[in-house]
């Protein structure tokens, strides 16, 4: 037992020392995520008012290519009625084709369209955004260190640049980005979007909501995993507590501790 | 194999394991004496196979969805995350899974350093490891290329350019290896296969290594050669298959944790940025279990030194057995190995460390002494201390109870207490 209770001891400590070697740099700002712990869940209405934020805000320079708008009524995610997910997508054109007669065509996009990009190539993305390439946002909280805290801070960062940082035209001083200088203007201003629900959309509240949203692009089975993962390790908690005392019980019979 | 005769009971039985002696097999296997002394740290050879099971088996169904073409490599692992039923599950089953694998493995190593069982007659054993802690190494880092994100594309043209270190040869070895000038599509179609391959043959070869093992048995923490089979046995079935699915389910338990709940912290960042030759990331930095392999490189300031230096590291492990003087296997019974063994495993965790820092300044100069080390402790202490040291006197039977002879009050008590 006592060689168990070590071997424990010596996991927790990697596994902490890795998540602390995950965070070090600039403190983020801090907010109460909904998804984290345990049980963590999304906040259904945040998730569709941060898909408000993400259209009408982000949507113009940053791709989502790995999204489906049927993804928007799918559970777990924003949870649009499959009505409201179909108009949401057939606000959108896309090109299909060819047609019989050999020619592309444009039609309303339908549930089972990825989400539309912006730009129809990286180039024109950059040409677009001086030179930088607005990086797609399907996985973007996974893909930088410090994940939904750091990009919440990131559209929280912005603020004047300390006397004697000279910026060029077009960039931007952000306390969080890695040098802190940032192509991308602030995205965000008070009461930007109009929010149907009455919630007000303070600068605070649509970062917040957007990064909900991104936070489910990224790991749209959260919520899933979360619960399977319960339920997974309650189960193995049981079965190890009964062969434990299997165990006991089998080498009893030779008069030896386990 | 069989240490004795086997007749099955069933007459379709016999007339069966006459022609394939498949029931003598499992006979063999379930009545295999084992030391009932073994402490739990010796689970890990049934953990590890779990692992290599557990990967083999979630590799398969990812392979069916993956594709291994640099423009859908990335987008075939996000329909995987996305679309596929259970899909998240595999994946972080089986990214997670190379990790906690890694993890067992060092536990196994380090397990085998302190009880001497790379020891006479163990040796063929212990090298079989070698071969296999390789193998996983090389299956784990080219798995790490297949998602084609920012650090499987730079750990990779980082690792292959390596080879360019060999004097004469070594663009031309480097260019064979890419399948063209940089690593690109050919070498991301011929990494798939070979990480699709290596596990095979890992798996071939972890049959050889516990055939290798049931010839002399299990060595123990008391490290004496015992009579087999005896009052100092039991049988493997059920004593060791009760203990070692109680210790897999407690290993199961904190995979699971970070399968369900830090899935990606084990992970990089940037390797969920996709591929892009024309970027390169801050810091290169390998995955954690390959570390300190990677801090012993960049501590030698010559390219092909360090490459030599970094293999070095670890077949030189091959040759423990005979750099081992000592005649004693047990570091319970041997004082100042004991010690010597708890510096070189804060050694190897340091160098861990120190490669995951930038190597510049005082991290630098600490992995160079780590590094000198390192070797000094196999090369010059481990040949001079055994035949120097002063060991404590051995008990005649793992059963034996200590009579005061030992220093070390826990594995005297462990003695006392008949740990099996």
């Amino acid at each position: 037992m006592r060689n168990i209770i070590r071997f424990l001891i010596i996991l927790f400590f990697l596994s902490i020392s890795k998540s602390f070697a995950a965070e070090d740099t600039a403190k983020f700002l801090e907010t109460d995520w909904t998804f984290k712990g345990l049980f963590g869940k999304f906040d259904r209405a945040s998730l569709q008012r941060g898909y408000q934020v993400y259209t009408e805000v982000c949507a113009s320079c940053h791709s989502m290519k790995y999204l489906s708008y049927r993804n928007l009524s799918e559970k777990g995610g924003p949870e649009f009625s499959e009505a409201e997910a179909k108009a949401i997508a057939a606000s959108f054109e896309v090109t299909d084709g060819p047609d019989s007669t050999g020619e592309m065509f444009t039609r309303p996009a339908k549930l089972s369209d990825k989400f539309v990009m912006p730009y129809a190539n990286d180039e024109e993305a950059k040409s677009a955004n001086g030179g930088a390439y607005p990086p797609d946002m399907s996985v973007l909280v996974k893909a930088r260190k410090g994940g939904a805290d750091y990009v919440y801070s990131l559209l929280l960062g912005y603020e004047d640049p300390p006397s004697g940082i000279k910026l060029d035209d077009g960039v931007y001083y952000n306390k969080y980005m890695y040098g802190n200088k940032i192509k991308m203007p602030a995205p965000l201003s008070d009461d930007l979007v109009e929010y149907s629900d009455g919630t007000k959309a303070t600068q605070e509240q649509m970062a917040k909501d957007v990064v909900n949203f991104l936070m489910w692009s990224a790991e749209p089975h959260l919520e899933t995993r979360h619960k399977t993962g319960f339920r997974v390790i309650s189960y193995l908690i049981i079965l190890t507590v009964l062969v434990y005392f299997s165990m006991k019980k089998i080498w009893s019979r030779v008069e030896s501790k386990v | 194999m069989s240490d004795h005769e086997y007749t099955p009971s069933s007459k379709f039985g016999k007339w069966f394991n006459d022609r394939l002696p498949l029931l003598s097999l499992v006979n063999h296997l379930t009545d295999y004496p084992t030391p009932k002394n073994l402490n739990y740290w010796w689970t890990f050879g049934g953990i590890l196979t779990f692992c290599l099971i557990t990967q083999i088996v979630t590799g398969l169904v990812l392979a069916m969805h993956y594709i291994a073409h640099v423009d859908h490599a990335f987008s075939s692992v996000e329909h995987i995350m996305r679309d596929v039923n259970y899909g998240w599950l595999l994946r972080y089953v089986h990214a997670n899974g190379a990790s906690m694998f890694f993890l067992a493995v060092y536990i196994h190593i380090f397990r085998a350093l302190f009880y001497g069982s790379y020891k006479a007659p163990r040796e063929i054993i212990w090298i079989i490891g070698i071969i296999i802690y390789l193998l996983m190494m090389a299956a784990a880092f080219m798995g790490y290329v297949l998602p084609w994100g920012q650090m499987s594309f730079w750990g990779a043209t980082v690792i292959t350019n390596l080879f360019s270190a060999i004097p004469l040869v070594g663009e031309s070895i480097t260019t064979w290896l890419w399948g063209g000038y940089s690593v690109d599509n050919p070498t991301l179609t011929r990494f798939f296969t070979l990480h699709y391959l290596l596990p095979f043959l890992i798996l071939g070869l972890v049959v050889l290594h516990i055939w290798a093992l049931h010839v002399p048995g299990n060595n123990n923490p008391v490290g004496i050669d015992i009579k087999k089979p005896s009052k100092d046995t039991v049988p493997f079935h059920p004593y060791i298959v009760i203990k070692d699915a109680f210790a897999l389910l407690m290993f199961l338990i904190i995979f699971a944790m970070f399968v369900f709940y830090s899935p990606n912290v084990l992970g990089h960042a940037d390797n969920y940025i996709e591929a892009n030759p024309l970027v390169t990331p801050a810091h290169i930095v390998p995955e954690w279990y390959l570390l300190p392999f990677y801090a012993i490189l960049r501590s030698v300031p010559d390219k092909l030194m360090g490459v030599i230096a970094m293999l070095s590291a670890i077949l030189i492990l091959a040759a423990l057995p005979w750099l081992d003087t000592s005649k004693i296997r047990s570091a319970v019974f041997r004082p100042l190995y004991k010690q010597f063994y708890w510096i070189l495993v804060a050694d190897v965790l340091i160098l861990g460390y120190v490669g995951a820092m930038p190597a510049e300044g005082l991290y630098l100069l600490i992995a160079r002494i780590g590094t000198i080390y390192y070797f000094a402790h196999f090369l010059i202490i481990l040949p001079v201390l055994g035949l120097k040291e002063k060991t404590l006197p051995l008990p005649l039977s793992i059963t034996e109870p200590v009579l005061g002879g030992s220093p070390n009050l826990a594995a005297a008590r462990d003695k006392t207490e008949k740990i099996g």
